[in-house]
């Protein structure tokens, strides 16, 4: 049952394949697939939310030696949240891709990237880490490049170049620990970590992984694919990457960091805590000098995975079910910016902020879904934004991290200024006189209606953090709880 | 103009480079070989082919697409993987293995790591053939 998280996609693969050309009927199977990804990623969470983590071993192999899959609550519920976004971003994309890039290998595409992204949260074997995230930057870099214009090309060749220096910097590290410690099972690699007492080759190996999941998450100072390449292909595919991609670079951040780090504690919280907030400060400032929305947006993803990051260097339960929640949050939040800009583009044709306007006057309801995920992301009650820097900041004053804590709170407020400049030159200031003339298209009906989705879905995650902050606590401690994990994996 | 010498090359070596690859895609068991040199080498024999020929009478000579290939390789790949589990309701990816007698003690011992290997053999043959001819055409 652990493993059809990442056979469903497999499977609707081969059927696509078989499909090829088949416009609708590849739709459909997108959807239909999408949708069984979703319910089985409910199921998993039912089960760990009822039993507690659990494991399942590949070939009937036992632990140490065979290839594990875990599933504790925080895979779980960057599972269904996975799920969720990519269910949403298919119905979108319907309406939304053009029918060159839908022929073209689209749909498999995504589905290849999913399948990479489900094996990435629920493998618990490194070298098996590293096959899923080949699976899904070999789908993303297809994804950048589908289409071939110009500029994508341009965009994915940074992309490219640096994810490839950091899979070989990763396959190094796997390499250095495999020699060290003659394992590569996480459970039991946690275990003999804290036996082993060559901490000089342990910490060097844990910063080499450190630097190949900081390029992978977007951390400083390891960004610079991200604005490169995110604003050039579809805003329906960046939509995806900005929920999946980094998220998967945060969560390994996470894991790692917490079943590794076992010895220099102090230092490597101040080397997280200072990534943390160059990250966070550096991103905005960019954001808050760009006039392409999805420039804005993109740099926006950077200054986010900092709080993600500040979360793993607090290092409380608090701070790590801030850490979680953020996440979580941001693959809702994030995407559905992107989608509403996808949807201003459609509507008026551009993404430069100078030639917009008057969408507030033209269409309210658009209006409201691009405000609706911009305050989250600026962190304005009772949106998700808010609750997620509630818990880091609230988690940070309580471990003591005052300057983190405060840089944190700070950047929120440009990140309110760069998201209050889109507001007034997209939608509230009345359009420039010279494109006053142009046609306003209609909406793809698909699109809009999986961006309302999105807006509903955001409500319901502030509305119900209160009832939800349980498993969020509960997935942090058990986060925390290394011996769990390898009491769920080796027994 | 294409070279005669390559035509009547490319049209010998054919068959020869697709029984090779069969026979390294079946040693890969136990020696040097398997489905992924296989696979390259059944691709290579349609690349030079195509290279003598031009891409549009190898596509007319490949009774299936590139794609199906893929596929179909997939397909195999993901069918051994579950093959244990629908059969004997063991783990997944568990190896299954049965033999046929042939004649006394002779027997062909398979297993479902062949029916993988095979996939990617196909998989890796329909790849190759989907970006050599592509780059042929555009050439």
């Amino acid at each position: 049952m652990l493993f059809l998280p990442v056979i469903l996609p497999l499977a609707a693969i081969v059927l696509l394949l078989f499909t090829y050309r088949m416009k609708r009927l590849q739709q459909w199977i997108s959807i239909i697939s999408m949708s069984a990804i979703t319910v089985q990623a409910v199921m998993i969470m039912n089960r760990v939310v009822l039993d507690g983590p659990f494991a399942a071993q590949a070939g009937g192999w036992p632990a140490p030696f065979g290839i594990t899959f875990t599933a504790d609550l925080l895979s779980a519920i960057l599972l269904l949240a996975t799920g969720v976004l990519s269910l949403i971003v298919t119905v979108y994309s319907i309406g939304f891709m053009d029918d060159t890039r839908k022929t073209a290998g689209f749909w498999i595409l995504i589905h290849g990237l999913v399948t990479g992204v489900n094996g990435s949260f629920l493998t618990g074997d490194i070298f098996n880490l590293y096959v899923w995230f080949e699976v899904m930057l070999i789908s993303s870099f297809v994804l950048v490049t589908l289409g071939a214009e110009r500029k994508q090309l341009h965009g994915a060749i940074k992309y490219v170049v640096l994810n490839l220096i950091g899979s070989v910097i990763f396959l190094t590290a796997i390499g250095l620990m495999y020699g060290q410690t003659g394992t590569l099972n996480m459970a039991d690699l946690a275990l003999r970590l804290r036996e082993s007492e060559h901490t000089g080759l342990i910490n060097s190996s844990l910063m080499l992984f450190f630097i190949a999941f900081g390029i992978k998450a977007a951390v400083f100072p390891f960004y610079f694919w991200l604005p490169a390449s995110y604003p050039t292909p579809p805003v329906a595919i960046t939509a995806f990457f900005a929920g999946t991609l980094t998220k998967v670079g945060v969560y390994v951040i996470l894991r790692f960091y917490n079943l590794f780090v076992v010895t220099d504690l102090a230092t490597w919280q101040i080397i997280v805590m200072i990534v943390a907030g160059v990250t966070m400060v550096s991103g905005v400032l960019m954001a808050a000098s760009s006039y392409d929305i999805r420039k804005i947006l993109s740099f926006h993803i950077i200054s986010q995975i900092g709080y993600m990051i500040m979360g793993v260097g607090i290092a409380t339960v608090l701070g790590l079910a801030g850490a979680i929640y953020f996440i979580v949050h941001n693959m809702l939040s994030k995407t559905a910016t992107f989608l509403a800009a996808g949807l201003i583009y459609k509507y008026l044709g551009s993404y430069d902020l100078k030639a917009l306007g008057w969408i507030y006057k033209d269409y309210p309801l658009l209006a409201f879904l691009f405000l609706l995920p911009a305050l989250s992301l600026a962190g304005i009650p009772p949106t998700p934004g808010f609750f997620g820097k509630f818990f880091l900041i609230y988690g940070g004053f309580q471990a003591g991290a005052w300057t983190i804590t405060i840089v944190a709170i700070l950047v929120s407020i440009i990140t309110l200024f760069s998201m209050v400049k889109i507001w007034n030159e997209a939608i509230w200031k009345k359009i420039p006189d010279e494109s006053a003339a142009r046609q306003k298209n209609p909406l793809p009906l698909t699109s809009l209606w999986a961006t309302i989705v999105m807006a509903g879905l955001i409500i319901a995650l502030g509305l119900l953090t209160g009832y939800l902050s349980g498993y969020f606590l509960e997935a942090g401690r058990q986060l925390m709880d290394v011996d769990l994990y390898i009491r769920t994996v080796l027994h | 103009m294409r070279s005669e010498i390559l035509k009547i090359a490319a049209l010998h070596l054919k068959p020869l480079l697709l029984s090779l690859s069969l026979i390294l895609l079946i040693r890969g068991h136990n020696e040097p070989g398997g489905g992924f040199v296989g696979g390259l080498m059944a691709g290579t024999a349609y690349v030079l082919y195509g290279m003598a020929f031009g891409a549009e009478k190898t596509r007319q000579l490949c009774m299936v697409k590139p794609f199906l290939l893929i596929g179909l390789g997939l397909l195999f790949a993901l069918v051994s993987g579950l093959l244990a589990l629908l059969l004997t309701g063991g783990a997944i990816m568990e190896g299954i293995w049965f033999s046929i007698p042939v004649y006394g003690d002779f027997a062909f011992k398979l297993g479902s790591p062949l029916l993988f290997d095979s996939g990617v053999y196909l998989l890796v043959a329909g790849m190759l053939m989907l970006v050599m001819l592509s780059i042929m055409e555009e050439g």
